[in-house]
């Protein structure tokens, strides 16, 4: 890592206490991993420096997203593949989404309710997060949050999306392997050859299997995203152009477990695909998500600081009097951090 | 999308759980949606919860707060035993509060359990959320 600038150090006190509850949920203290978790939600420079001892620890867990409309029932398949993965003795951790009010700031989290049969058991950890009025089906912090489960010894990690629509394409970013999540009926081909959710799944589960049409839906979907599925003339993925993925698809039943276990089995199959972990080019995705991700929120906090936050204000609200354009708001704020545009 | 600054003032972390064997979770919901439109964030977890899942899903969850809804009668009995397994998980820390049918004798026993406060009938959300914030333990950092 030669020329670049050394990161800051938290002060030590911080950097004790962090380390502190780090080292209780690297060996398998739940309390100071839910509390880590907490900070990461918020934020804190608790989070930051215990991540900075708890990050070079992760990168071993198969992240697995799952997302999927309202009611298409993700909690419930969830909690179907928890019961599957402890059958086999595994151990696995859910983060699950649910959506912030962009009114209050409250949140329902409710994806617990399918999820409670597992009291008991200290293999099975399950954290609700709400999205605190980050679009895109994920909480700003759900990545920060899966390497802290990661570090902990979780090495399978079911991140729930909130229900999402066509485009909420984020977790693709977030997860090694992305299950979207389809209910019978809930379109026709046209849906399944928009661009969209559907050109990021790995795997495409159609769920309530057990009602008409699941099988039709199956079909549906087979036909427009794998058979249909353009192929390079050299081969896949020889050519430069990006290719959407070739999903399988499968149809489960999550509220008796029908198809579960060729779920996960799938899922595994994803997981020993690439047994050193996710491809450098998926690595290098999520890492540049991450930082972007991290860069703006920085960027932001440094423009709300006391002495920068009347020319933030000033400049917005200029913008929503049509006194100036958001482009060069967005130029003159940078101004006030201190940058320069690069073409003068 | 509304761009939240680091949470100095972050939301309050409830949970809502309806412990034992009664069916009747319209106030839990209500009180859940209630609480949500104050700004806080609620954990829901339904009905026929065990001591046990109590636990279980306020340690997880890191919630300031536990609110429990029973109605059936068995709150002599559940409340006392979820105050005793919080303890025992090391999360004294976390408010402990009750809801529902709860007669006025019972209320010094719960109390000395380790029940803050007993929200009767005619409570209003708003008396609810002002009470929890009041009483809600103190940030340390995390």
């Amino acid at each position: 890592m030669t020329g670049l600038p050394p990161a800051a150090s938290p002060p030590p006190a911080l950097a004790d206490r962090a380390a502190e509850l780090a080292d209780a949920a690297l060996t398998g203290d739940r309390r100071a991993l839910a509390r880590l978790l907490t900070a990461v939600e918020n934020r804190t420079p608790l989070a930051e420096a215990a991540l900075r001892r708890l990050y070079p620890q992760a990168g071993r867990a198969h992240v697995v997203g799952i997302t999927g409309p309202p009611g298409a029932g993700k909690s419930t398949l969830v909690a179907a593949l928890i019961a599957e993965v402890r059958a086999s003795g595994r151990p696995v951790a859910v983060i699950a989404v649910d959506p912030s009010s962009p009114i209050t700031g409250g949140a329902l989290l409710g994806d617990r309710v399918r999820m409670q049969s597992y009291a008991g058991d200290r293999d099975v950890f399950i954290r609700s997060m709400a999205s605190r009025g980050h679009a895109g089906g994920l909480a700003s912090t759900s990545g920060a949050a899966a390497a802290v489960l990661d570090a902990a010894g979780f090495d399978l990690i079911l991140v729930e999306t909130v229900g999402t629509g066509q485009s909420e394409v984020e977790v693709a970013a977030a997860a090694d392997t992305t299950v979207v999540l389809e209910a019978p009926e809930m379109g026709d081909e046209v849906q399944a050859i928009k661009a969209g959710l559907l050109e990021v799944a790995d795997l495409v589960v159609v769920n309530k299997g057990d009602r008409p049409g699941a099988q039709r839906t199956a079909a549906q979907l087979r036909a427009m995203l794998v058979a249909a599925a353009p192929r390079s003339a050299r081969g896949e993925g020889s050519d430069a152009r990006p290719r959407p993925k070739r999903p399988e698809v499968l149809v489960t039943t999550a509220s008796t477990g029908a198809g579960v276990p060729e779920l996960l089995a799938a899922l595994d199959r994803y997981r020993l695909a690439a047994p050193d972990g996710p491809a450098p080019a998926a690595r290098l995705a999520r890492a540049e998500a991450q930082v972007w991700a991290i860069l703006g929120d920085r960027l932001r906090d440094r423009l709300h600081e006391p002495a920068r936050r009347a020319a933030t204000a000033e400049t917005v609200a200029a913008v929503a009097d049509h006194q100036l354009d958001p482009y060069a708001a967005a130029d003159r704020l940078l101004q006030v951090l201190g940058g320069r545009r690069s073409d003068g | 999308m509304v761009h939240n600054p680091p949470m100095l003032d972050r939301p309050i972390k409830v949970l809502i759980a309806k412990p034992g064997l009664d069916g009747h979770d319209r106030g839990a919901k209500v009180l859940a949606r209630g609480l949500r439109d104050e700004g806080f964030e609620v954990v829901y977890t339904g009905l026929r919860q065990t001591p046990e899942m109590v636990v279980t899903a306020a340690l997880q969850e890191d919630v300031d707060v536990v609110g429990l809804s029973i109605l059936s009668g068995a709150h002599m009995t559940l409340l006392p035993k979820i105050t005793r397994l919080l303890r025992e998980a090391g999360l004294d820390d976390v408010l402990v509060t009750a809801g529902g049918i709860i007669p006025d004798d019972d209320v010094p026993a719960l109390r000395d359990a380790g029940v803050s406060a007993v929200f009767g009938p005619g409570t209003t959300i708003a008396q609810v959320a002002e009470f929890l914030r009041a009483n809600v333990r103190a940030r340390d950092g995390v």
